[in-house]
């Protein structure tokens, strides 16, 4: 990419990449945070990620206005205007995505002092770390302008559907065999449901990312795996 | 960092300053000035080994710089080689730390990172030269606004969970007060707890993991051993049957005691991708030519395709021969009696060099929902059939953290009724 003429207008777009991946780290180290709240019952680390959630609104806030002042001033055209458009976007999806691990650790402060069962804590450990490795390599293709490793975290949004329609099924079936589980349940449900929808997340973000790079929307649609909404479980 | 550093630090850098109002003039002394600065704080703030590394460096340092510096008389083009002498050196110091290491200039910008850190954060790959462009890592970007601002060294812990768990303890250590671009800032130095870390808790998980699930087949086994010492004391026929299912049982303790300590073993050293160029193809060759038994016994006839010749990647010969072990004959024990199981070896056309390898077998298949599950450790899909089979729950767990360990990929694919295939894919060497 060519230089500005205009030294600080660089600067500028630059401080834009920097506060997307501040956030982006905040983000990161919420989720895991909050999952290993839940994972650990322990409700110390749960109350301090969900105090956490505050951090990433600040970086988002400076940053919009950033964009605004930007337009306002720059009236960017062309690459420029669709960067600072991505930024803003895309710090949009990643204030989503912290509120959605937010409610995780919230739920994992509520079900701190229940059993849950072994294998349910590994399905939903293995979707984490599945989410976690999406929203890694989506944020390092933004860092690095790679519309490449977005297109990819875009098409294996797909494993965390399929990961969400097991734990789906198994958690019902734990509901089923016994009323008793179904408070705890419920709450890892919903766990899971939030990462699913941070995996969407990361696939938006993969969209804007293969915008600014090349120009145009991603064409295709996105393979999908997750029938939960249309699926219905009976006691056998 | 210790306050002693801290507080040396500081004492060095008054001294410093007042040698910069000094001899400002005295370009090539204050850059030696910078230079041992810089060799004292890393040696302070690092191992003895690398307190080593950095004397001897400083030594080189001393015997390498220009006796000119007494001089009074100085020519521009003096100057200029002293700086780019200067520069070399406190870039030679950096990549004279036996830990990932980097220097930032007053804006947090990149100018130099030694090899292990270039390894590890592959800084280069993004547009911007700005830390968080490559490091997001939001307690570690605190200490280095932190560090810019207040001139005050801080430490860190930085913890990755992917693609493998590492835990990094990182200090920023300030260097230069004057706000010149091109001029070091800030120094950062990694120690990796990881090790230390897997250790503890490889014991930890060993030991639940071992007791929760050896302890049903030893409670069969007492029972059986109860059994023969009572009611069936006379009987030879019971006697018999209960020694054989005493010996399948211990027959199957004994292979999940093995399981657990290579699944154990490959997880310690996750972290570490393998260094050694090894070929696919007789690799596969040996599998299937170990296997061959096997296959003949369950009658599945087993074939190898490898048409790629010379498919050499990074690996371990060992664990890749024990991933495709695995996979194999998983494909035979949960094959169709009288089917077939077909290995391939293919190159994938995307760029980089990926190769793959993949493991089909015409089987009943394995429903959707336990596709993505597979991999965890003791998740079975049918309890009893994997009992049937000797299975210890913990295959499929060892062949994921390989593939982890190379960077490489498992997929798994499946339709019920028709078969499954396993594919690993893996990362060319060039």
């Amino acid at each position: 990419m060519r230089d500005h003429i205009v030294k600080a207008y660089d600067q500028e777009l630059q401080s834009l990449d920097k506060k997307v991946a501040q956030m982006g780290g905040l983000v990161e180290r919420l989720l895991a945070q909050a999952f290993d709240a839940m994972e650990k019952r322990d409700p110390q680390l749960a109350e301090a990620a969900s105090a956490s959630d505050a951090a990433v609104d600040a970086p988002e806030r400076e940053l919009q206005e950033q964009a605004i002042l930007m337009i306002a001033k720059r009236q960017p055209l062309a690459h420029d205007l669709r960067q600072v458009m991505t930024a803003l976007k895309i710090a949009g999806d990643l204030e989503r995505t912290g509120d959605l691990a937010k409610n995780i650790a919230k739920r994992a402060l509520a079900v701190s002092g229940e059993n849950h069962p072994k294998s349910l804590m590994t399905g939903l450990k293995h979707m984490v770390e599945l989410a976690l490795s999406q929203l890694k390599d989506v944020l390092d293709g933004y860092a690095e302008r790679d519309a490449e490793k977005a297109v990819a975290v875009w098409r294996r949004d797909e494993r965390i559907d399929a990961m969400y329609n097991s734990l789906f099924r198994e958690l019902l079936t734990y509901m089923m065999e016994d009323p008793r589980n179904i408070g705890v349940c419920t709450h890892l449900l919903f766990a899971a449901k939030n990462i699913e929808r941070i995996g969407d997340h990361t696939t938006n973000i993969a969209e804007n990312i293969h915008y600014l790079v090349h120009g145009m929307p991603l064409a295709d649609d996105r393979p999908k795996s997750d029938d939960t909404a249309t699926t219905l479980i009976r006691k056998e | 960092m210790p306050h002693s550093i801290q507080e040396l630090w500081l004492r060095l850098s008054d001294g410093f300053e007042t040698s910069l109002a000094r001899v400002s003039a005295r370009r090539n002394e204050l850059l030696y000035v910078l230079a041992l600065l810089l060799l004292l704080v890393v040696a302070g703030g690092l191992s003895m080994r690398a307190a080593v590394v950095a004397l001897a460096a400083s030594a080189a340092a001393a015997a390498m710089w220009p006796s000119a510096g007494s001089d009074d008389v100085y020519r521009s083009g003096v100057e200029a080689a002293d700086a780019g002498m200067a520069n070399r050196l406190w870039r030679a110091v950096i990549d004279a730390i036996p830990e990932p290491a980097f220097a930032l200039d007053h804006d947090g910008n990149l100018l130099h990172a030694n090899r292990m850190a270039e390894e590890q954060f592959n800084p280069r790959r993004t547009r911007s030269t700005h830390i968080a462009s490559f490091i997001r890592d939001p307690e570690l970007l605190t200490a280095v606004e932190e560090a810019l601002e207040t001139r005050q060294g801080n430490t860190v812990e930085l913890h990755t969970r992917v693609p493998v768990e590492r835990r990094l303890l990182a200090t920023a250590a300030p260097l230069e007060g004057v706000r010149t671009p091109g001029v070091p800032a800030l120094l950062i130095t990694f120690r990796d707890l990881t090790e230390q870390d897997r250790l503890t808790r490889m014991r930890a998980d060993f030991i639940a993991n071992a007791s929760h699930e050896l302890r049903t087949p030893l409670a069969s086994l007492k029972g059986y051993v109860e059994t023969l010492q009572g009611n069936a004391k006379n009987d030879p026929a019971a006697r018999d049957r209960f020694l054989k299912t005493m010996a399948e049982q211990a027959e199957r303790m004994s292979r999940l005691v093995g399981d657990l300590l290579s699944l154990s073993r490959v997880e310690m050293r996750e972290y570490l991708r393998p260094t050694d160029r090894v070929e696919l193809g007789p690799i596969l060759s040996e599998v299937a030519h170990t296997l061959e038994p096997l296959s003949k016994q369950a009658n599945v006839k087993l074939t190898l395709a490898c048409p790629e010749a010379e498919a050499i990647v990074l690996g371990d010969r060992d664990e890749l021969i024990q991933v495709f072990q695995n996979l194999v004959q998983n494909a035979i024990k949960y094959g169709r009696t009288g089917g077939k199981v077909d290995v391939r070896l293919t190159r994938e056309n995307t760029a980089p060099l990926r190769y793959r390898v993949d493991v089909q077998d015409d089987g009943q298949g394995i429903a959707p929902q336990h596709l993505p599950r597979l991999t965890e450790r003791f998740y079975r899909v049918s309890t009893a059939a994997s009992r049937e089979r000797g299975g210890t729950g913990l295959g499929l767990a060892i062949v994921k953290h390989i593939v982890n360990r190379h960077r490489g990929e498992l997929r798994i694919s499946s339709t019920l009724g028709e078969g499954s295939t396993f594919t690993v894919v893996l990362a060319g060497a060039d």
